[in-house]
């Protein structure tokens, strides 16, 4: 009996914490759907809104994915270089730059904003440009490429393996296209997803760095909360959640998977 | 293949000399194992005949007529079986053999014929397509060897291919591989630091000590004629007799022994199948140690002289813990080798 009361506790605190993180997000996701959100669903239900913010805000979609992309290939070809040579060359210098790369997780993103800014802002093609905001989303993504692929790096003999491929007429530069990257390819892709969940959807930086022709998906999120109809903005939500829950959940199941073989 | 090093040694950054000068040649089809303790240089000198470690200035490497001194490992064409194998785990057991074939820039059907014949020689046609990771320790093994010599290489390396396998899967693999490299007709060098491996496998067996070759030799040259008290111990397991020479008497604590020359400023070793459990031997000693081994009993005597000696007993019954035993040693199985400072 006791234990059934605690059972039924344990139950009634998981449902109310599930309640209070979901009713925000379907009350918000309800109100981009219904006709007049201050009349509640009897007024009805209809996709208006979100053609709506189709129409005023493709701009920003299109960019912000452009930048993941672009982003991602940045962290690429700095990320899997930078890792490699970590891996190879481990040591206390490795731990250094290791956790230089990784300042920008502590430091806000608005200052890394401001300190972009005061060395760059003056300059006119650059800082209107969308390679401007893209510099902000590198410096803020790179480390967790490079950590994501530093991690699989690390769980295996890398030293040996190169060796042996060497011992086999392997050149360098074949040896870490035939031997390195394939097997350091599950933290790739989980840093991968990493990168274009983070770029897709970061604000502080990305804020601070826009210009009014320049609006990122979150941008214009803050954007239409500010100066549109409340539906047009939950309207606009709905569209973001599209976006980034299934990059999300493969970002969780390419971690998972990469963690499995670090193991 | 020849194989000739003159003069080569590797001194660390931070000064550890892992390898003294040393020269060493090694014959056509010949296959020789490097023998010694950890942290002998065995690995290192091995790891410098790959390329894989630059010697100090002044060292020569040379494959036949070629100085490779100065070549990268992936141009030395040399093939390498590592400790832990290092098999890529991104690719399947095919894969891994035709890798180096690959890097030859064969023709794919070549490289389809040869990795076959290889899969066959070692008998891995089963486990053609399989990953990696779904092998076990043994057919591991096979592959790193398939994948060594599917190349032709000019020159076999092995690094301790066999301590990572269990000690059953040991005993049959280093048959099966000493039988396989003569197969193979190629020149090899094999560094291990187990003597039954050594002796086993090679023709030829070097053994090394503080980044020396001390003794190099035939095994069954290695076993009779040590040089040195290092070799005898490290070969063979021979004993120490520690005791008072005087001529050609040894006055031990269990008694006198007869040398065979003059035993002043020598160590005298005996091997434990030489020392003798009889009624009336000439040393008296307690046995402290009864093992038995299926074939024969190890027993371990005390008394006789400072430490305890073995002793090989082929006998139906065996002497029990406590009992006091007479044992003969015939002056002709003893080794008598200079006194060593050093004896490790």
């Amino acid at each position: 009996m006791l234990k059934s009361k605690i059972k039924m506790l344990q139950l009634a605190v998981t449902l109310l914490a599930c309640a209070f993180l979901f009713v925000p997000i379907v009350l918000s996701v309800m109100a981009g759907l219904t006709v007049n959100y201050f009349q509640g669903i009897s007024s009805g239900l209809t996709l208006k809104w979100v053609f709506q913010v189709w129409d005023l805000y493709a701009g920003s979609i299109f960019l912000s994915m452009w930048l993941a992309v672009a982003c991602l290939f940045c962290t690429l070809i700095i990320g899997l270089p930078a890792a490699y040579g970590l891996a190879r060359h481990p040591g206390w210098m490795s731990r250094l730059l290791e956790e230089f790369i990784s300042l920008p997780l502590a430091i806000p993103g608005l200052a890394l904003a401001l300190a972009l800014l005061q060395l760059y802002g003056s300059m006119k093609g650059f800082r209107a440009s969308w390679t401007f905001i893209l510099v902000g989303h590198v410096l803020y993504t790179l480390p967790f490429m490079v950590r994501s692929i530093l991690a699989v790096l690390a769980s295996m003999d890398l030293k040996t393996l190169e060796e042996g491929a060497a011992s086999l007429g392997a050149s360098p530069w074949q040896r870490f296209r035939d031997i390195v990257v394939p097997n350091a390819m599950p933290g790739i892709l989980a840093g991968a997803l990493t990168v274009v969940t983070l770029s897709i959807g970061e604000f502080n930086l990305t804020w601070m760095l826009h210009t009014p022709y320049l609006k990122t998906l979150p941008v214009g999120l803050a954007d239409s909360y500010a100066s549109m109809r409340l539906e047009i903005a939950s309207a606009y939500t709905l569209v973001f959640f599209i976006l980034i829950v299934p990059l999300l959940m493969a970002m969780q199941w390419a971690s998972a998977r990469a963690q499995r073989i670090t193991q | 293949m020849t194989l000739r090093l003159t003069h080569t040694a590797k001194t660390y950054p931070d000064g550890t000399e892992a390898l003294l000068p040393t020269d060493l040649s090694v014959g056509k089809g010949e296959i020789v194992s490097l023998l010694g303790p950890s942290g002998c240089g065995k690995t290192t000198l091995l790891r410098i005949i790959a390329g894989l470690e630059t010697p100090d200035a002044g060292s020569d490497i040379w494959f036949d007529d070629d100085n490779v001194t100065a070549l990268p490992v992936e141009r030395r064409q040399v093939g390498m079986v590592f400790q832990s194998y290092a098999l890529f785990p991104n690719m399947s057991v095919r894969a891994n053999i035709g890798y180096g074939l690959k890097m030859q820039r064969l023709p794919k059907s070549e490289i389809d014929a040869r990795v076959t014949e290889v899969l066959e020689m070692c008998q891995l046609q089963p486990f053609a397509a399989r990953a990696i990771t779904a092998l076990s320790g043994g057919q591991r093994q096979r592959v790193a060897l398939a994948r060594a010599i599917a190349p032709r290489p000019r020159l076999l390396l092995l690094d301790e291919p066999l301590s990572a396998l269990d000690a059953s899967l040991r005993e049959i693999l280093r048959d099966e591989l000493a039988v396989l490299l003569r197969e193979f007709d190629i020149t090899a060098i094999f560094v291990t630091h187990d003597q039954d491996e050594a002796m086993a496998i090679a023709d030829r067996v070097a053994v090394m000590s503080h980044g020396r070759i001390v003794q190099s030799g035939t095994p069954e040259d290695l076993y009779r004629n040590p040089t040195s008290s290092f070799v005898a111990g490290f070969v063979g397991n021979a004993m120490p007799l520690r005791g008072k020479a005087d001529g050609t008497k040894l006055h031990l604590n269990g008694g006198t022994l007869t040398l065979p020359m003059d035993g002043v400023g020598q160590t005298v070793f005996v091997r434990a199948e030489d020392v003798q459990i009889i009624k009336n031997g000439p040393l008296r000693g307690k046995v402290e140690t009864v093992t038995f081994l299926g074939t024969h009993y190890r027993i371990g005597i005390s008394g006789i002289a400072s430490d305890t000696i073995a002793s090989i007993h082929s006998g139906q019954v065996a002497p029990k813990v406590g009992d006091t035993i007479n044992v003969s040693i015939k002056p002709e199985t003893l080794m008598l080798l200079p006194d060593e400072a050093d004896v490790a």
